[in-house]
């Protein structure tokens, strides 16, 4: 009997200890994960494996004289395909102040429900 | 941020040409550390200078803007600016007096009260002494002259952490084609910092045979862009006769580069994420005594350093892997420094001894009356490995640790139980080894 060759390897982000997991698919295309030691390691396969996502993080322009830059993130992680568009919407933005912290600056990003936020705020210029 | 004028009045008595200020405690450094100590002590009641040579509070934290922060001081997940927000609201709404645009020169630490002078554009030369000073100014990044790294002196090599305030916060973007020496989080972080603003990073080089960063920044960060990682590797030539043209690549042998299988890599910047080094220079001078193994101060078990009534912590005292940790460990610094002024000291202290594996160990004293909270970093890299922890040979305390490695840092509790029935005498040592 042959052994089964892992359809993926990939190692678990969810804490320090960094698994290496193995994915299998059987034949009725359910997914099993081995390598793992909890059972966030599965949670984290699947995500991966069928829409891996992440957290955002850059700079919008500011029409600023003390920060020329305004750090932004998305509120939540989002899908990978979409990550080149929302870097390039982010970088054509351009805030003026005053801006809070955690303020919407682009709502439900191409349908995928995550919003761009501020993660810093920029109060009002004399 | 600036006192009012009604401050100047009541608190400026004033020879010629230098204000003078009384406090309580001092804190030197607004970031992470700093916010947290001048905090706790405010809201223990003594009166608090808290001093920044910066326009901004919130130090390095303004800079990193990726996620990572806070999940255990604020159990969410936050950005760097997030969390300093945060700090910073805490300090303003607190009964703090902040002063930034001031920089420390000297500290006058060998009497009761302490001296410093701070110089500063907004406020002119300030004389401020108090009783107790905590020391949080945190650390600098190591460059290219401490790793010695020969060839040419073009322009196009930075340290990370420079090439990250560009980007971050100046709004330049250092270079098209990167090279990055050095696999520690600033690194790993930047080169997907770099390729998010359209650079191309073209590899990591890693001296050590493992990665000095987080496992998960090693996926997020070059396994997503598919970024190559040299493990026992260096870079050992830097050419280029203006800007930088191409590094050299060799393969470590035995600790020794191997120039016949080496490489070139053309690239115009280089970013160097070779380690950070606590900025004790004002210690020093003040004659605070240094720990060789951190390059921070030695403490005891309540943080304060070889002068009494001068405290250290965060990233001065030994380089943090975590925002929250400093925080966590300024907080304690800041209740000590208060129970210092209250004479509120411990009855006893013994000495702590960093034993196999364990690369150093902070505080270098523990009070066996109360909790007391260790760092400490580990020499290996192991799975299911064990802590032990012996009071003059005898085991008194073992803990398993899933995974330890040299990057991670680790901590233990020890609680006076732990310690208690043990026939603890004055020169009584406690070891902590891993194995």
């Amino acid at each position: 009997m042959s052994q089964q060759e892992p359809i993926r390897e990939m190692i678990c982000i969810s804490c320090p200890l960094g698994c290496h997991l193995s994915l299998y698919k059987d034949e009725n295309d359910e997914l099993s994960v081995t390598g793992n030691k909890c059972k966030r390691g599965v949670v984290y396969a699947e995500e991966e494996y069928y829409a891996p996502k992440r957290v955002v993080t850059c700079t919008c322009p500011a029409e600023s004289e003390v920060l020329p830059r305004l750090p932004v993130r998305t509120n939540t992680s989002l899908p990978k395909e979409h990550i080149d568009a929302l870097l390039r919407a982010a970088y054509a933005l351009t805030l003026t102040p005053p801006v809070a912290c955690g303020q919407v600056l682009i709502e439900d990003f191409e349908g995928t429900g995550v919003n761009l936020i501020a993660s810093m705020s920029l109060g009002a210029e004399h | 941020m600036v006192p009012a004028a009604s401050f100047y009045a009541m608190h400026c008595e004033g020879r010629e040409g230098m204000k003078e200020l009384q406090y309580d405690v001092l804190v030197i450094g607004a970031g992470a550390a700093g916010l947290a100590a001048a905090l706790e002590v405010s809201r223990n009641n003594a009166s608090c200078a808290l001093v920044e040579r910066e326009s901004h509070l919130g130090g390095i934290l303004i800079q990193c803007i990726h996620n990572g922060f806070g999940l255990e001081e604020y159990k969410e997940e936050l950005t760097g600016p997030e969390f300093a927000e945060r700090q910073i609201q805490a300090v303003r709404a607190a009964d703090v007096d902040v002063f930034t645009d001031t920089t420390v020169t000297q500290l006058n630490a060998e009497n009761d009260r302490k001296e410093a002078y701070c110089y500063s554009a907004v406020y002119g030369v300030l004389r401020i002494s108090a009783r107790a000073v905590i020391l949080a100014m945190g650390c600098r990044e190591r460059n290219r002259g401490n790793i010695r790294t020969p060839g040419t002196r073009p322009a196009g090599v930075y340290t990370a952490g420079l090439a990250q305030r560009l980007v971050n916060i100046e709004g330049y973007i250092p270079g098209k084609d990167v090279v990055i020496v050095g696999s520690g989080d600033i690194g790993l972080i930047m080169a997907r910092r770099m390729t998010w603003v359209g650079a191309k990073v073209h590899a990591v080089i890693e001296i050590q045979p493992y990665p000095s960063g987080l496992t998960r920044n090693i996926v997020q960060c070059l396994n997503d862009f598919e970024i190559p990682l040299y493990l026992s590797h260096v870079v050992s030539r830097i050419e280029g006769k203006h800007r930088v043209e191409k590094v050299q690549v060799s393969p470590l042998t035995h600790g020794i580069p191997d120039d016949e299988n080496s490489f070139e890599i053309q690239c115009d910047t280089l970013l160097l994420s070779v380690g950070l080094i606590p900025e004790n220079e004002l210690s020093k001078e003040a004659g605070v005594e240094i720990n060789s193994q951190t390059n921070g101060a030695l403490v005891d078990a309540t943080m304060m350093t070889s002068i009494d009534g001068v405290f250290s912590c965060g990233n001065v005292l030994h380089v943090h892997d975590l925002a929250d940790w400093v925080a966590e460990e300024a907080r304690r610094a800041g209740a000590y420094a208060v129970g210092y002024l209250r004479n509120e000291r411990p009855k006893r202290q013994m000495r702590i001894k960093a034993g196999a594996n364990v690369r150093y160990i902070n505080p270098a004293m523990f009070d066996p009356d109360n909790p007391d909270k260790l760092y400490f970093r580990s020499l290996i890299v192991k799975n299911q490995a064990k802590l032990q922890i012996k009071l003059d040979h005898k085991p008194v305390k073992e803990l398993r640790l899933s995974h330890v490695q040299p990057s991670e840092m680790l901590h233990v509790n020890l609680k006076p139980k732990d310690v208690a029935g043990w026939n603890i005498m004055k020169d009584s040592v406690l070891e902590v080894s891993i194995e």
